[in-house]
């Protein structure tokens, strides 16, 4: 990911797939800023054993799909949980973290996960 | 028009670390074209996910045709990820039915092994949604692991539910020389083993391998005088979804298995109870559960159940009969074909050990990221 494709996406289209309008409706000039409040609850989880390149020193590391209060899935890795609280319908909400690094003298990717809330 | 198989090659899968993507494309296009008797091709389909990375090579359609000895034809290379051998194959039939291509090739192939570990999971997951799935880390087998997990949450199952999925692959592989793994599963071992993406362990997974498989294809008329057993495709229909996991309505409903399949069958005239046998892309336990599903051979949520309870090795509805992929191996952008090749086979009964008895409808379905594309084919004998 390079540093243009990183602020693109602060502007690429997103529509609420799970209850939204079709997005084939949606325009330029009828879509709307929407602010997620960032809380939401682990819909499902899987702890990444094999790690592909750029993840390797994060393995073992768990993703998840969290359903967000207003509603959308949103897949995400997990952070700051231990093994044991892993389960579905855990209360989660949304950090701000490194996601990689790329390489020595590669850039420094930060996106969102999720954590325990409470 | 009507458009009919008249020639079938395929390659072992595995790793073959002594040729290239072109000598192991050209391996399976020979066995084709002298399966065929015919050397007269006008269009080349080639299906494949990784040669841009692996290789550092694209432009596949013109340098396998160059390669293949078929210079000056029309050729184009397929991209749907894991689909892509099915999608070429669509492509191909597309041509043949519009009475602009007389004969056309097909050929899926991959070269995955010339990469290894993490670089070659990062490749094999570019299939996926990179802005919003593949840069948080996940990876086919996580993605899998994340629709198996909320599988077994929503219906009450275990790992153990799916084992039979594998041990039926295997019990098939072992038959097929030209598989990947041609060792048997028993399912007692199959909640001890390694992990690759919790829940999912490395006897869920599908290995993924080097392969080719080709094709040939020409009109149902033309086929008669060729070959003395055409096998008819009279039904071939791709379909999209969502393209990521997370932005479907149900991410346990493959939208697109149930599209492809309805319209594939409709073009065929036929109802899903008419099929004999069925080539599923078995990529993962989950996703021949959920391919079920969605077809309508099981209800939703218990897809698991054909494989756990009723005898899947010679029951109803033979599946994996070559060992699918999980036992012949995954070839990614190839296996469409290799399901293709393997039904022809069956229906022409030239399946050797693998032979089932009495088929005379059979239905390959090969499936692309987590669903985002899937490709169902009818294929007959009269």
């Amino acid at each position: 990911m390079q540093v243009a494709k990183h602020w693109r996406m602060k502007a690429q289209r997103y529509y609420m797939g799970q209850d939204g309008v079709a997005p084939a409706t949606t325009t330029q000039q009828n879509a709307e800023d929407f602010q997620f409040n960032g809380r939401g609850e682990i819909y499902s989880y899987s702890t990444v054993y094999d790690a592909p390149a750029g993840y390797e020193g994060q393995a073992p590391y768990t993703v998840a799909l969290v359903k967000l209060q207003e509603g959308p899935l949103v897949t995400a890795q997990l952070t700051d949980i231990d093994e044991d609280e892993l389960r579905i319908g855990l209360p989660v909400e949304m950090t701000t973290r490194k996601l990689l690094t790329e390489g020595e003298e590669g850039m420094i990717v930060y996106g969102y996960k999720f954590r325990p809330s409470f | 028009m009507t458009v009919a198989i008249v020639g079938l090659g395929q390659t072992s899968v595995g790793e073959h670390w002594d040729v290239s993507l072109r000598h192991l494309a050209w391996q399976a296009i020979e066995r084709a074209l002298d399966d065929a008797a015919t050397t007269d091709i006008d269009a080349l389909y080639v299906g494949n996910m990784l040669a841009s990375k692996s290789s550092h090579q694209d432009h596949l359609g013109a340098l396998i045709a160059d390669y293949s000895g078929l210079r000056g034809v029309e050729a184009v290379a397929v991209d749907a990820g894991e689909a892509s051998g099915a999608v070429a194959m669509r492509q191909a039939v597309l041509a043949v039915m519009s009475g602009q291509i007389r004969t056309a090739l097909v050929v899926g192939v991959e070269k995955a092994t010339d990469q290894t570990g993490s670089e070659s999971l990062s490749s094999q997951s570019t299939g996926l949604d990179a802005d919003y799935e593949t840069v948080h880390g996940l990876t086919p087998a996580a993605m899998a692991g994340l629709m198996m997990r909320r599988y077994m949450h929503e219906n009450e199952v275990g790992v153990a539910e799916f084992a039979n999925f594998s041990v039926n692959a295997h019990a098939n592989g072992g038959k097929n020389p030209l598989a990947m793994f041609r060792n048997r599963f028993r399912a007692e071992k199959f909640t001890k083993a390694p992990l690759v993406a919790d829940p999912v362990s490395l006897f869920d997974a599908s290995p993924v391998g080097d392969g080719a498989a080709a094709v040939v294809i020409t009109s149902q008329e033309r086929a008669m005088d060729m070959v003395p057993q055409p096998v008819r495709v009279s039904g071939s229909a791709v379909a999209t979804d969502a393209f990521a996991l997370a932005d479907r309505q149900n991410p346990l409903w493959l939208k697109a298995v149930e599209l492809s399949s309805e319209r594939a069958l409709r073009q065929a005239g036929l109802a899903i109870e008419d099929v004999n046998l069925f080539e599923l892309h078995d990529s993962y336990t989950i996703m021949s559960t959920l391919a079920l599903e969605a077809m309508g051979l099981a209800d939703p949520g218990r897809g698991w159940k054909l494989a756990a309870e009723e005898n899947i090795l010679d029951g109803r509805l033979p599946m994996s009969t070559f060992g699918g992929l999980k036992a012949r191996g995954n070839p990614l952008g190839a296996t469409g074909i290799y399901q293709i090749v393997e039904v022809a086979h069956q229906l022409r009964g030239s399946a050797g050990a693998n032979q089932v008895a009495d088929v005379k409808v059979g239905l390959a379905q090969n499936i692309g990221g987590t669903g985002g594309t899937a490709v169902t084919h009818v294929l007959q004998i009269d």
